[in-house]
């Protein structure tokens, strides 16, 4: 059984991997679409948040700052176009968690499912936490969040990012 | 070695042409029927919807042939279900129709007017915004179907919430009222206290602008008021859940939705409203004494003749209205006998005479229903 590698101590260590076009534009494109389709059916779709687990795969596997933060703006906007709120506010969350998640991709293991639950559970902190700033200290927004419920659905999203991430590895091209 | 330096160029192009790309379609407002939409959103709403639509329509498909055979069994208990229902439904019918002709004879006095439904359009709901703090839904009927923004949205239970904009021929988008942004003016059925109506970030209903110091009961229904000028009068909302003592003096309501928000597949626009008085058609003089006969504690009748009464379903000016001579009369069934009659002038009032029969009174004022 392959043991947990916690950290890695240089670069030439980290696997990077890539994706094909098709995939990198394909893939968000059909998850954001089913994210919002899915609600109508089944309704309890509604808490998982396939922009911010995809937006972490791609930034932890590509390793990358640079892709894992243009990767998180273009599927947040992408997510703020189904929205009635101004443009950014999904965008701003989700450059920031591509950012530190392909940050964070660098320097430990994230292959085994136990780190990809705890990424996931983090990096869903950090999305609430940036979404909930620009709600109340840029829009004036007066948000509530019932922290009993986030954290369940933190865990939700943590849960289907293992599974996901799993399935999504055969996309994925050794650099 | 990554993609950016792989790539360098084509990426540092990519990037340059897309934030332009960005910035030109946040900034650009495309003129549709319903005003001005930014182009990112109209090309991302109509990339969409077309593959939404589609899965819909095949899951539709699919899920009828499945539906079909399962509608074959339990068809006779559920035929039998349905009959029992049907009686019981004719039973309360009737009560509900005298009910509604007294409510209609009292508006034609008033010279009421309301906004009445008088067309809509269902329409299929074909996705959501797909984030939680966004409640929003997306239609399969637009522009072309008569859909204009700020138009209500509607189900058999109750209020489900507005078009906010329409996204060309085929497609528009719902703000639900569990949405922070939205608002509906309501009316509590008991306690006729007016409120607002609006979401919270969490997805709750609530009720707000009322006063702590009124009284407000959970279970108490609410309906809308017609004063928001978006959904007609009288629609259910939903029910009070929780009441408690918020800040600013007001009442924080927390609301049980008519509709089941979260499980909408099909809804009904309403596309027009028109201000109509009451139909009056068959309800016989329209008069106040008519109505308060029907309440008032019966007097016995005189055996003075009758004056016929006018035709006009507005009281006379400088006409004496007076208390009704006769209430209806009961019959050892207990069944009214007799509809009230036109009221009398005084001196006919004044005139003693017999108690009056069971037999109806013919009159003019008295056309029985």
């Amino acid at each position: 059984m392959r043991a947990i590698n916690l950290s890695y101590t240089s670069r030439e260590q980290v696997e990077v991997y890539r994706f094909s076009w098709p995939v990198s534009i394909g893939l968000p494109l059909l998850l954001v679409g089913l994210q919002a389709f899915m609600p109508v059916r089944l309704p309890f779709f509604r808490i998982f948040d396939f922009g911010l687990l995809l937006t972490i795969f791609f930034a932890v596997s590509r390793r990358s700052q640079v892709s894992g933060l243009l990767t998180g703006a273009a599927i947040g906007l992408l997510q703020d176009c189904l929205t009635h709120t101004p443009f950014g506010v999904f965008g701003i969350a989700k450059t920031l968690v591509g950012y530190g998640a392909s940050s964070i991709g660098i320097r430990i293991d994230v292959e085994n499912p136990g780190s990809r639950f705890l990424l996931t559970f983090f990096f869903y902190g950090v999305h609430m936490a940036v979404f909930l700033a620009i709600e109340r200290e840029l829009m004036g927004q007066s948000v509530h969040i019932n922290l009993g419920h986030e954290a369940g659905v933190a865990v939700a999203n943590s849960l289907m990012a293992v599974f996901l991430f799993a399935l999504l590895n055969r996309f994925k091209i050794r650099d | 070695m990554n993609l950016f330096s792989r790539h360098k160029n084509t990426v540092v192009l990519a990037m340059v042409l897309l934030a332009q790309l960005l910035a030109l379609a946040v900034q650009v407002k495309r003129q549709t029927a319903e005003g001005p939409v930014r182009v990112i959103r109209l090309v991302a709403v109509t990339t969409l919807a077309p593959f939404e639509r589609a899965l819909i329509y095949s899951g539709e498909s699919v899920r009828g042939i499945w539906n079909n055979y399962l509608d074959l069994r339990d068809v006779r208990k559920e035929n039998l279900r349905l009959k029992a229902d049907s009686e019981r439904m004719r039973l309360d019918r009737a009560r509900e129709q005298e009910d509604a002709r007294q409510a209609r004879r009292i508006q034609a006095l008033l010279a009421f007017k309301e906004q009445w439904i008088d067309a809509t359009v269902a329409a299929q709901v074909i996705g959501t915004s797909g984030s939680e703090t966004s409640r929003l839904l997306y239609l399969d009927k637009g522009a072309q179907d008569g859909i204009k923004a700020d138009m209500a949205v509607i189900t058999p239970d109750g209020v489900a919430g507005k078009v906010l904009t329409v996204y060309g021929d085929h497609t528009s988008q719902v703000l639900l009222i569990n949405d922070p942004s939205s608002g509906v003016g309501a009316t509590l059925v008991n306690s006729r206290l007016q409120g607002i109506v609006k979401g919270t970030s969490t997805g709750e209903v609530t009720l707000n602008y009322i006063m702590g110091d009124e009284s407000v009961q959970p279970g108490e229904a609410l309906v809308t008021s017609g004063g928001d000028r978006v959904f007609p009068r009288g629609l259910p909302i939903g029910t009070v859940v929780k009441v408690s003592m918020g800040r600013n003096l007001f009442f924080d309501i927390k609301l049980k939705p008519a509709v089941d928000l979260n499980r909408l597949e099909e809804v009904l626009v309403i596309t027009s409203q028109k201000p109509r008085g009451p139909d009056t058609a068959g309800l016989g003089p329209i008069r106040a004494a008519d109505i308060l006969a029907q309440h008032l504690p019966g007097v016995p009748q005189t055996g003075a003749p009758q004056t016929p009464a006018p035709q006009t379903g507005v009281p006379q000016a400088g006409a004496k209205q007076t208390a009704p001579a006769v209430a209806p009369q009961a019959t050892p069934g207990g069944q009214p006998a007799a509809k009230p009659v036109a009221p009398r002038s005084p001196a006919q009032n004044a005139v003693p005479a017999k108690p009056q029969a069971t037999k109806p009174v013919a009159s003019e004022g008295t056309r029985p229903q």
